[in-house]
């Protein structure tokens, strides 16, 4: 069965078309990629599936089960977590606490334990502390653990976003343009993070403009063009795809 | 009993018309630096006051005014290259900090530079009542009204007729466009302080004969102003004069027929209805946030 | 290593808070500290949700004043125990700021300030007109402060209640911040979506945090109502809502340790400016401008920035 199925997606913005009539279905275990011009929808559609805006029409569904409108905070219950293409990093706090917040719903969350600062909310604390640096590392960020995030280059934080993803244990990862701004190194390291992260199981859904990262460890693509689906496939049948090939004239396809 | 109600019609409409000048004057300078202005206020009663004292020291009516207005202004530009200027990307929590310290502090040097005392102006065409339907009407009030229907009138030329009202309401819209198109965007901002100090102080000078004023009489004028331009939408001018008319009568019917100990109380429960219901009042733009 | 900043602070505060009462020539000087230590409480709490949890409240003084004159009413009219009097108000303001908290904190901004200052002013007026209830402008007897028998009086004793309240208020505090609930807090003021997509019940922390902060002021409200003896709806106003704001930004948003010495500053202020009640207005607000624009993190976190900085370069 897919992981997530989305039917006949739409979303309008004051009569603006930004997703119209989307439907795929995602299989666990895969790097699906949505490529597609500027504008085309894919952060709109990013927002959608995980609940930052409510669909026009259509269905979302995980496992089955529609989702849609549902709000993020649930949605992350349900193993669904993601970064962003405009950062939304916790500026306020140090790298190892971004990525603690993304463990949230795995620890002692009562409040009265938290005031009092019972023992067994320390002791997990600590070992919540452990594994956030384990993730840090797991990123390429081993020696940024106790900085703050706001004192932080740009390419940090973007992994840190994913090491703060990963920290919520998802079963599916939504990452937007995670290589956007990196040079070709700061790329390859992201590179070779996203594949490790679907060999540990994860599916992972990734919107990106680096058509060599695209091409290079994605199991599907999904091409959007104004809001519409263009074209779907592995790899080598996108590339091969005349109406692709004619929305990226110019492009390296 | 209609005879009653046109009597709070008529004191809600006049003060109904301060708010919708205060109203604008949030308006203006939310329009074109998204600062919310708490200190929307004090120009009301730095208008007020310093007119009271100079007609007090024997100056004409028409010169106290007009310097009253300048002074004012002179306020709103130094608040503006002051306190403002300097904060320029900082968050909204830190705005609004700075702008009601600078509440604070304007309130807090009239008291020093006057007194805690209250100040009158005498009325500017008399004090014989006129007689309407049973109900009168002060011949103040007709100042009032009329003194905001003619600075009203003037900004709206201001702002459709002239180049640099244009460029202001441009400059609202997209503020870096206009930049780009070589409008002096921080003229901009420093002539929207001026205007709403302004609106204030006109303001402050036609209600001082029917209400008073003193040190701290600023405040609560602003926050009802700041009700008006919510309720009418924030960022919408006629939102801001329709809003500070509703809230006006809606104050003085509540006040007749309720509780006129409740009468301050009446502008905040409009917000919060307002905020609670219909955020983006009557006459705002719906906004989605862009992740 | 991560852990000492927070049990050396505390101890600094303990020795401060015991020591300080050794330099009190007289019983005047009792009488500030208290104020001080209990505006000290009232910003912890305030501090939560403003500095840690980035909401701005500009009505604290309603739900400080809802405490006084819960505690006032419940003791004086209906014979309740102080204790229970005090726990109480506290839990009906902690139920009515439940209440608002939720459409409220869906606003941001100005507006969130707009209707936070509009409930503040809302309850002082209310604490006003309803003078058959709470004897109105003029004010209101309170009888004297006891537990089991034992009543706290002078100002020695009440020194010794208010440096305990502080001590437990802060440690809270400490506690919160650094743990699960107090990192999700602290993330939400970062980025809401961020904290969103991880799981983390927006909505729900800030009505939290505003509850939390609202049952602070009660508490300290209580206290101080039993303390002074008598109390007057002015303890609720706008301008002493802004007093206790003005406290949490000059001390540090964002820093517990800040928010008392912000508040402790603030209140002992005026005893070394001559005839300050003139100019207690325009300094506030020269403060509240100044902070913002020139150390918008506040003096604590700005003195120990400054350290580091020092520190580095040799």
């Amino acid at each position: 069965m897919s992981l997530l199925t989305v039917e006949g997606l739409s979303k309008e913005f004051g009569g603006v078309h930004a997703v119209e009539d989307l439907s795929f279905a995602i299989s666990p275990g895969t790097i699906h990629s949505i490529i597609g011009p500027n504008g085309a929808g894919k952060t709109t559609l990013f927002n959608l599936v995980t609940g930052i805006y409510t669909p026009t029409r259509g269905a979302i569904r995980l496992d089955g089960h529609d989702i849609a409108g549902r709000r993020p905070s649930e949605l992350a219950g349900l193993g669904m977590s993601r970064t962003f293409q405009n950062l939304q990093v916790f500026f306020n706090m140090s790298a190892v606490e971004n990525v603690m917040v993304g463990h949230h719903l795995h620890l002692d969350r009562r409040f009265w334990a938290s005031l009092v600062r019972l023992p067994s909310v320390v002791r997990r604390d600590r070992a919540c502390r452990a594994h956030c640096v384990e993730l840090l590392d797991f990123v390429g960020l081993g020696r940024y653990v106790n900085s703050d995030a706001a004192s932080m280059p740009y390419g940090a934080l973007k992994r840190l976003e994913i090491a703060r993803a990963l920290a919520a244990k998802p079963r599916l990862l939504l990452l937007d343009e995670p290589a956007a701004g990196l040079n070709a190194t700061e790329s390859r390291e992201i590179d070779e993070v996203i594949k490790k992260v679907a060999a540990m199981g994860v599916t992972v859904v990734l919107v990106e403009h680096d058509m060599k990262m695209v091409m290079g460890i994605s199991d599907h693509i999904l091409v959007l063009n104004y809001g519409r689906k263009l074209a779907e496939g592995t790899p080598t049948e996108v590339r091969a795809n005349a109406d692709v090939v004619a929305a990226y004239l110019g492009a390296h396809v | 009993m209609f005879a009653e109600f046109l009597q709070y019609l008529f004191s809600g409409l006049t003060s109904g018309a301060i708010y919708a000048l205060a109203g604008l004057g949030f308006a203006i300078i939310y329009n074109s630096s998204h600062v919310i202005n708490f200190a929307q206020g004090e120009f009301i009663m730095i208008g007020g006051m310093a007119t009271a004292t100079m007609v007090a020291a024997g100056l004409p009516l028409p010169l106290a005014a007009v310097l009253a207005v300048v002074a004012t202004m002179a306020v709103g530009v130094a608040l503006e290259k002051f306190a403002v200027e300097p904060a320029r990307g900082a968050d909204v929590t830190a705005i609004v900090i700075i702008t009601i310290g600078a509440s604070i502090f304007l309130r807090g040097a009239a008291q020093v530079l006057w007194d805690k005392e209250f100040h009158a102006l005498p009325a500017f065409s008399g004090d014989t009542p006129l007689r309407l339907a049973g109900a009168t009407l002060m011949p103040q009030s007709l100042w009032v009204v009329g003194a905001a229907v003619v600075v009203i009138a003037l900004l709206w030329w201001f702002f459709n007729r002239t180049l640099f009202g244009k460029a202001m309401l441009a400059t609202s819209h997209n503020r870096l466009a206009a930049q780009l198109m070589g409008i002096p965007v921080r003229s901009v901002l420093v002539v929207a302080f001026a205007l709403s100090a302004m609106l204030g102080a006109v303001g402050g000078i036609v209600v001082t004969p029917i209400t008073f004023t003193n040190y701290e009489a600023g405040i609560m004028l602003g926050l009802k102003g700041f009700s008006a331009a919510v309720l009418g939408g924030l960022g919408s001018g006629a939102g801001a004069i329709v809003g500070g008319l509703l809230v006006g009568v809606a104050e003085a019917l509540a006040s007749g027929y309720l509780s006129s100990a409740y009468k301050d109380a009446i502008a905040f429960v409009i917000i919060l209805f307002v905020l609670f219901f219909m955020p983006s009042g009557l006459f705002g733009k719906k906004g989605t946030d862009r992740v | 290593m991560w852990k000492s900043p927070r049990t050396g602070g505390l101890a600094v505060l303990v020795a401060l808070v015991t020591l300080a009462p050794l330099g009190f020539p007289n019983a005047y000087f009792y009488d500030v500290a208290v104020n001080a230590l209990f505006n000290a409480t009232l910003c912890v709490g305030l501090n939560l949700l403003v500095g840690y949890g980035g909401q701005i409240s500009l009505g604290h003084a309603g739900f400080f004043a809802l405490g006084a004159y819960g505690s006032a009413l419940l003791t004086g009219r209906y014979g309740l125990p102080p204790l229970a009097a005090l726990l109480l108000s506290a839990g009906v303001v902690g139920a009515l700021a439940f209440v608002v908290g939720r459409p409220i904190l869906k606003l941001k901004g100005h507006y969130l300030a707009m209707a936070t200052l509009g409930i503040g002013i809302i309850i002082h007026i209310v604490l006003k007109t309803e003078s058959a209830v709470t004897g109105g402008p003029d004010g209101l007897g309170v009888d004297a402060f006891s537990v089991a028998g034992l009543t706290v009086s002078g100002d020695q004793a009440w020194y010794w209640l208010a440096a305990v309240l502080v001590v437990i208020a802060v440690w809270l505090s400490l506690n919160l911040v650094d743990s699960p609930v107090g990192r999700a807090l602290r993330a939400v003021h970062g980025s809401e979506v961020g904290a969103e997509v991880v799981g983390v019940d927006t909505t729900g922390y800030k009505v939290l945090v505003f509850v939390v902060s609202a049952v602070f002021a009660s508490v300290v409200g209580s206290l101080f109502a039993h303390k002074n003896g008598f109390i007057t709806p002015d303890i609720g106003s706008f301008f002493r809502s802004i007093e206790v704001v003005t406290m949490v930004v000059l001390g540090g948003m964002a820093s517990t340790f800040g928010a008392v010495v912000g508040a402790v500053l603030l209140t002992l202020l005026p005893q070394f400016l001559a005839s300050f009640e003139d100019y207690e207005a325009m300094v506030l607000g020269g403060i509240m401008m100044g902070t913002m624009i020139f150390m918008p993190k506040g003096l604590l976190p700005s003195l120990r920035l400054l350290l580091a900085k020092r520190r580095r370069t040799p």
